[in-house]
């Protein structure tokens, strides 16, 4: 028989065992037999404020290093403020486990103090959940979490423990291998999709490269940048795969969907083949579904075989993991081109005449007020492609996407399937842990800002030195912006007075933080850099910026693609395009 | 839309019958009928679902279904190979007399017939369930109690076998992947 430890000491060498560098959470009465072996342990644990702040904290972490982002609650209201983190990670397949207290076995089912099924709660937005009630089940449990939340398409699992099982004595044996009968995900590809798919490119005249996160999930950045350029088609990036090809590559269009380019657009709607690459057809993305991308058949390679014909029907399905796909299409689609060079030569001038004519880009206002996109694409110009971007949800989340250049897998990060406001500063700071030499940015909005900030605390004690623009139009920006375009200016709660109270750079000295004020342009580069040059704090910038700023292009939600427009009622001139 | 019956292999462990119930809930998917019971082995307990469903939705759901870290495997169940049945219990107001001439040819007893009131125990398909229904309306149904369908393929192998190969549970993917879990 092994020796007899406490099933709370077990839960921690299971931890240590499963790889755990560092987690963040707040202990509680259930939870509590595991923090006196943690107090002990090798694994760093940050101590947060609130336990959402941990749950996205875990998700920053785990998008900058590809490891798995670790959590820990205690039972009840603990958990249940991991939920929206647990939703915001499923939607967005982060790896990630979490950690609860429950009360002690024989009080489960009895409403206990601080009792919350939060298996039950749970079940619909993690990958897989627990709840263990004997010691003798925790090695398994964490292994297999740790298994499940980072293999296949990955995604938060949740192990909720009895108090009395982590009290309660036991042996210890991590299982290195987990057998899950009913667990299998397909890692290589089928050889004859491969083909079949080699062959429809081939076939193609207008094929574009639609990538999706999965490309940066499954660390295939530079498998993708050989196939695209040996295809030689326009390549464009979801939301989730900002950095998975270079912004400064010739043949990438920018990001496609409800405030994408022109190109990116068109470029789908046009397009007679759709190379899509870990991407899910999001609504986001299609627009009106009946409407999209109408004449393109299509590619479709996801290691979840339930996202293949979910949104839309797939010519070529593919399933398996995308570096395995993506090498083996290269040789597959070579030799294709082989018997046939095809010629991409009409598609590619109607797709640059496309960019030229219709780029990104802003109106500054014209009194004089400092506009939000001048603001972010200064801070990403001078901070540079190093650096890792995190935004928070709204306006600012699409200038963040549209007027940085990201050039680099796992540099910008955001909260992409639930758009969950109050992202931005808890996972800067999972961010921040994970790559501690990096200079790491949140773009942040005033409303935003004000859901989670109370995690700036939680960086100055540590040692996590994180930048923050709070691109402050004091109000909810995005909600403004539909209101202006559809409810004719009503602004209905959306104005938060933010350029009055709360004052956010001295809220920021409150928490041990730099904080500074920028309101003109004259002044955006000295303090960026300002900003830049302190490693020993967190520093915060409140930027004043103009609020009627709005984002654009827009395709409006529930209508098509291809009514997209670049100002309010202004519509590309599509008689001035051949397509 | 069309009826599709699939069965699905499950581990036995707390909480599956509710991740798969909801499952169904929160995709939209609307059951006819769920019938759960333990199998030859221990460890696993088979489901029948019986839904109503567009065309290539069924393979959506299966997907979605195979997704279930508990799900072993799930086969769709075609009335061409398949046997199905369901039980069902009838409450009548009607005796012996009046209801034997209605029940013939069914796999239909009375078992119970006491002042008036008949319990018929009826196994059938659910075809034939549904037009034994329809005859034992004009006497006055008071109470019907009824399964789910069960479902069992024909021929010597097994659905166990059946879907292992499928999925190539041998595969050395999982083994090439098992190295690199950890963090």
């Amino acid at each position: 028989m092994s020796e007899q430890i406490t099933g709370a000491q077990s839960l921690v060498k299971s931890l240590e065992s499963a790889g755990v560098e560092v987690m963040f959470g707040i202990p509680g009465g259930a939870i509590l037999p595991a923090y006196d072996p943690i107090f002990d342990s090798k694994i760093r644990h940050i101590l947060v404020r609130h336990e959402q702040g941990a749950g996205h904290a875990a998700t920053g972490y785990a998008q900058v290093t590809g490891k798995v982002g670790v959590c820990i609650a205690t039972s009840g209201p603990g958990a249940t403020n991991l939920v929206t983190p647990l939703a915001d990670a499923h939607m967005d397949s982060v790896p990630m486990v979490a950690i609860t207290g429950q009360v002690p076995g024989p009080a489960i089912g009895t409403d206990a103090f601080q009792e919350a099924d939060i298996r039950g709660v749970t079940m619909p937005v993690t990958k897989h959940n627990y709840l263990i009630t004997d010691p003798n089940e925790i090695p398994r449990a964490i292994s297999e979490a740790f298994y499940i939340a980072k293999s296949g398409r990955p995604g938060p699992v949740l192990v909720d423990v009895a108090k009395d099982a982590l009290q309660k004595m036991t042996g210890f044996n991590y299982p290195n291998r987990p057998e899950l009968r009913g667990y299998r995900p397909q890692v290589e590809p089928n050889e004859q999709s491969i083909r079949d798919a080699a062959a429809l490119v081939a076939q193609s005249s207008k094929p574009v490269f639609y990538i999706g996160g999965g490309v940066i999930k499954a660390n295939a950045a530079k498998d993708l940048l050989k196939l695209a350029e040996l295809v030689g088609a326009p390549v464009i990036t979801t939301l989730m795969a900002r950095g998975a090809f270079p912004d400064s590559h010739r043949q990438h269009l920018g990001m496609p969907g409800m405030h994408g380019t022109v190109a990116a657009v068109t470029a789908l709607q046009k397009s007679d083949l759709l190379i899509t690459l870990g991407a899910r057809f999001d609504d986001r993305v299609t627009g009106k579904l009946s409407t999209f991308a109408v004449n393109a058949k299509i590619i479709h390679a996801d290691i979840d075989p339930a996202e293949i014909g979910k949104n839309r029907y797939a010519d070529v399905p593919i399933i398996g993991d995308l570096g395995p796909t993506i090498r083996a299409l290269i040789p597959a689609v070579a030799a294709e081109f082989k018997k046939k060079q095809p010629d991409y030569s009409t598609w590619w001038r109607q797709m640059d005449s496309l960019r030229s004519t219709y780029p990104l880009g802003y109106n500054e206002p014209e009194d004089g007020s400092l506009s939000p996109q001048y603001v972010i694409e200064r801070i990403g110009a001078i901070t540079g492609p190093d650096a890792v971007y995190v935004a928070g949800v709204g306006q600012h989340q699409m200038w963040a996407s549209q007027f940085i250049k990201y050039e680099k897998p796992r540099t910008w990060l955001n909260s992409g399937g639930l758009g969950t406001m109050g992202y931005a500063v808890p996972a800067a700071m999972g961010a921040k842990v994970g790559a501690p030499d990096t200079p790491v940015w949140a773009i942040d909005g005033d409303g935003c800002f004000q859901m989670t900030n109370q995690e700036l605390v939680t960086c100055s004690l540590n040692n996590i030195p994180i930048k923050v623009a709070i691109i402050n139009n004091e109000s909810l920006g995005m909600v403004r912006q539909w209101q202006s375009l559809f409810y004719q200016g009503r602004y209905s709660n959306t104005d938060l007075h933010s350029k009055r109270i709360p004052d956010f750079a001295k809220l920021a000295e409150a928490m041990g933080c730099v904080g500074l004020r920028c309101e003109s342009k004259g002044d955006v580069d000295k303090i960026i850099k300002e900003a830049n040059a302190i490693n020993d704090a967190p520093v915060v910038v409140d930027f004043n910026v103009h609020r009627d700023a709005m984002v654009w292009p827009m395709v409006a939600a529930g209508t098509s693609n291809d009514d997209i427009m670049i100002a309010r009622e202004l519509a590309p001139d599509w008689d001035s395009q051949e397509l | 839309m069309a009826q599709h019956t699939l069965s699905v292999l499950v581990e036995n462990s707390p909480g599956v019958l509710a991740r798969v119930a909801g499952l169904f809930s929160r995709r939209g998917y609307n059951i006819d009928s769920l019938a759960v019971g333990p199998t030859e082995d221990p460890k696993v307990s088979r489901m029948t679902i019986v839904l109503n469903l567009e065309g290539h939705a069924l393979d959506q759901v299966s997907a979605q279904l195979f997704k279930l870290v508990n799900v072993i495997g799930i086969q769709e169940m075609k009335d061409s190979d398949t046997r199905q049945r369901e039980l069902a219990f009838v409450k009548i107001a009607a005796d012996r007399g009046e209801l034997e001439p209605l029940l013939a040819g069914y796999q239909a007893e009375i078992v119970e017939d006491k002042s008036g009131t008949s319990i018929v125990q009826v196994v059938a398909n659910n075809k034939d369930l549904v037009a034994l229904l329809k005859r034992l309306e004009s006497l006055g149904i008071k109470e019907l109690v009824q399964s789910g369908a069960i479902a069992i393929e024909l021929g010597s192998q097994t659905l166990v076998e059946q879907t292992e190969l499928e999925t190539g549970l041998a595969s050395s993917d999982t083994q090439s992947q098992l190295e690199d879990y950890q963090n």
